[in-house]
């Protein structure tokens, strides 16, 4: 077995009721695990896009593109290669953040474009976007400060 | 301006559109407004004992027809019943239409009387699946089913039905094109030229050349083009159990089956090949043994029209996608007429040396009946089988000369499929003689349907070998489980009282002498089913066996191990001759 790595597949699909779950079956039917999935209506609202990021080794990964392009609903499945997409999440992050550390926080959050979303009595909600490694980065920096819960949309990515 | 239709009558209209002249199903709470429209309407209409049956009808029907089957059920456990017989039909890409009933739109999700998730159940084994919300998309989506279940590779395609889709109405405005833009690509693959010359270099290039094909040669109706091929470029043909039929058994370049159960000789061939050909065929795990071993000198060329088997299982040097027919003609172009007589020598020589063996036992052998079955229908019978040691001997013991002449279910390996799967290549060609030589384990999962064949008085003829045993698992229990018959002794059933209660003709055979003769008796059987109970050789093995995941020169039950034990070989003949060209003897 060869090692996985993480791939990113931009499919489009018909944009109606049971397309999610064919897609989903079809990559659990065959072992894998989606990292992440996102889906949303494009430019054309019978058509939608789905950003799926999995785990595979390069052999299975090519399976799974065919067994994609075999379901009906999909119009087109593409691999984004490293240096051909630009990608984004979302991140939304609740802290118990004392009012005095706030500062020390949207400090931190700056270089991220990261601001805060929200205050509330017992802290704060941080929000920020950018690539998945880049948020990976945010995170790390954030558990010092005290995460109570964290919130992803995982990749959407789009050629360039 | 057309006037309103009820969504029943349409379905029937564009049913009849496709050209479905039968269909098998058994009625329901929600679908009796289908099978009324049905019953108004032309098509004959089979009711079946289980749905099980009908959807395996439907199957046997399109693999003897080479048209859509058509089957139907009604909600909840009537879809579930179907499951297997989509599961077979999907693993063996084979044309089927199903069309179950559903709750009315309102109610769906509220747990209703007979309510199941029909599309979410069926999902995995289903080319594809829809769910008419809407009488006004019937017509569109029974056109569009039909397309996806012939087109590309084939497969069976669900219609979920609400009882308001086929009770509402509306205008019929049938449409005329299909266009689903996800599938164009999927229907008719674009075909590479260079791809073709590239396989077609690979051959030339070739001293060892085999064929291997699988019934997606049939499915595309290649076979013309497949005799051409070999003809041509002198090559020997060695087919999967599928593809039996595809390549003439009579024809010296045959090399019959590969595989687990295959002939010695042809799995040698194989091991030793320098240039694989497969075409519609998918390295099924039976047939590959141990992937990374699989004609391991060879180069591989793949030709599919589905690219997810290319490189599946086992990686190819030369994959083609597309049309398998349209390839071949291209190939047929391009390849030279190779030198191959010494790989053909080498061929012959090993055919000589390792034919089948049996050793004659007191109580019948399976695989002399069904030589004889063989030679009473010269090879020209449809045979349907049930899965096991007996589909395995029919594979090795029958000769196939014509595509379409076996009807068996092989990736899912269905037990049960033989009966119904009969029934339905009988409605598809009335005037031909249709066997299906079974197990008793086998038979007995869908006996039931004998019943259906006596109401249609259909001739078809069982053949049950009779062990009292699910005799390939008794068989792999004594390799490899140390003789612990774990749950394969079957009870002892009298087949020939079961045959008689159903209204069909049963006959007993316990000794060798009688076999020959209850075959010609059978035969002579044309207004009723005749069930024959062959009283056969318990502790019989299947022969040669390449155990899972061996290479294909490490086989079990060789010639020279079954000689030593006192087996007798069973020399197959390579050249027609027209008396007796189909007889094994």
């Amino acid at each position: 077995m060869s090692a996985t790595n993480k791939y990113t597949l931009s499919c489009l699909v018909e944009n109606h009721f049971g397309v999610l779950v064919r897609i989903a079956g079809l990559i659990s039917a065959r072992g894998f695990n989606i990292d992440s999935l996102s889906v949303s209506t494009t430019e054309d609202p019978s058509v939608s896009r789905m950003t799926i990021v999995v785990d595979a080794d390069p052999i299975k990964l090519e399976q799974v593109k065919n067994q994609l392009n075999r379901l009906i609903d999909v119009i087109e499945v593409k691999e984004l290669k490293d240096g051909q997409f630009l990608d984004r999440e979302l991140l939304l992050v609740r802290m118990n953040v004392s009012r005095e550390r706030q500062g020390d926080l949207e400090a931190l959050l700056k270089p991220f474009d990261g601001k805060i979303a929200d205050v509330f009595n017992a802290g704060v909600v941080v929000e920020a976007t950018g690539s998945t490694a880049k948020l990976d980065l945010l995170v790390e920096q954030l558990r010092a400060y005290g995460i109570t819960s964290l919130v992803r949309t995982g990749r959407v990515a789009l050629e360039r | 301006m057309s006037t309103k239709m009820k969504g029943a009558k349409i379905l029937i209209e564009c049913l009849q559109r496709e050209g479905v002249e039968v269909a098998f199903g058994i009625p329901g709470g929600a679908n009796l407004p289908t099978f009324d429209a049905l019953y108004q309407s032309s098509i004959n209409l089979i009711l079946t004992v289980h749905e099980q049956g009908a959807a395996h009808m439907a199957d046997g029907y399109a693999r003897a027809s080479g048209k859509v089957g058509v089957c139907l059920a009604t909600s909840g456990p009537g879809a579930t019943n179907l499951v297997t017989g989509l599961g077979t039909a999907y693993m063996d890409s084979i044309p089927m239409v199903a069309l179950t009933g559903q709750v009315r739109t309102s109610v769906i999700g509220n747990d209703a009387f007979q309510e199941g998730d029909t599309i979410g159940i069926t999902r995995p084994v289903t080319k594809h699946s829809y769910l008419v919300k809407d009488v006004k998309d019937m017509a569109r989506t029974v056109r569009e089913a039909f397309y996806i279940a012939r087109s590309g590779r084939p497969g069976p395609v669900l219609i979920d039905l609400p009882v308001d889709s086929t009770v509402n109405e509306t205008e019929f405005v049938y449409p005329e094109k299909v266009d689903i833009r996800g599938y164009r690509l999927q229907a008719e693959p674009p075909i590479s030229l260079d791809a073709i010359q590239r396989a077609a270099d690979a051959i030339n290039a070739s001293k060892k050349p085999v064929l291997y094909v699988g019934a997606g040669v049939i499915h595309a109706g290649a076979a013309v083009e497949l005799l051409e091929l070999a003809h041509k470029a002198h090559i020997p043909v060695t087919t999967s159990l599928l593809g039996l039929g595809a390549f003439p058994e009579t024809d010296a370049l045959s090399l019959g089956m590969l595989g687990m159960h295959g002939f010695e000789y042809t799995n040698y061939a194989v091991a030793q090949c320098d240039c694989l050909i497969g075409v519609g065929a998918r390295f099924d795990d039976r047939v590959t043994g141990k992937p990374d071993e699989f004609a391991r000198n060879a180069k591989k060329i793949h030709i599919d029209v589905d690219p997810s088997s290319i490189n599946k299982t086992v990686m190819v040097d030369y994959p083609v996608v597309g049309d398998v027919k349209r390839v071949l003609c291209e190939l047929i172009k391009l390849v030279k007429p190779l030198d191959t007589r010494d790989w053909l020598g080498t061929i012959h020589d090993m055919k000589a040396k390792y034919p089948l063996v049996y050793r004659e036992k007191e109580k019948i052998l399976p695989q002399y009946v069904i030589q004889q079955i063989s030679d009473a229908t010269k090879g020209n019978a449809v045979i349907a089988t049930g899965v096991g040691q007996h589909q395995m001997w029919t594979a090795q013991f029958y000769q196939f000369n014509k595509p379409r002449s076996i009807i068996t279910s092989g990736g899912f390996g269905t037990m049960g499929f033989g009966l119904p799967a009969a029934i339905g290549a009988q409605f598809a060609r009335p005037n031909e003689v249709v066997w299906d030589i079974d197990g008793d384990g086998s038979f007995q999962m869908t006996a039931q349907e004998l019943a259906t064949a006596a109401q249609h008085k259909l001739p078809v003829k069982v053949a049950i070998m009779n062990n009292q045993h699910h005799g390939m698992v008794r068989q792999w229990q004594d390799m490899f489980y140390e003789g612990r018959h774990a749950a394969s002794r079957l009870n002892a059933v009298d087949f020939v009282k079961l045959a008689e209660a159903n209204g069909c003709v049963g006959i007993h055979v316990e000794k060798q002498q009688d076999v020959r003769k209850a075959i010609d008796q059978a035969m002579q059987i044309n207004d009723k089913p005749t069930v024959i109970e062959f009283m056969v050789e318990r502790a019989e093995n299947c022969w040669p066996m390449i155990a899972p995941g061996k290479a294909h020169d490490q086989l079990k039950g060789t010639y020279e191990e079954l000689i030593k034990e006192g087996g007798q070989p069973q020399h197959r003949r390579a050249e027609a001759d027209e008396e007796s060209k189909l007889s094994l003897g």
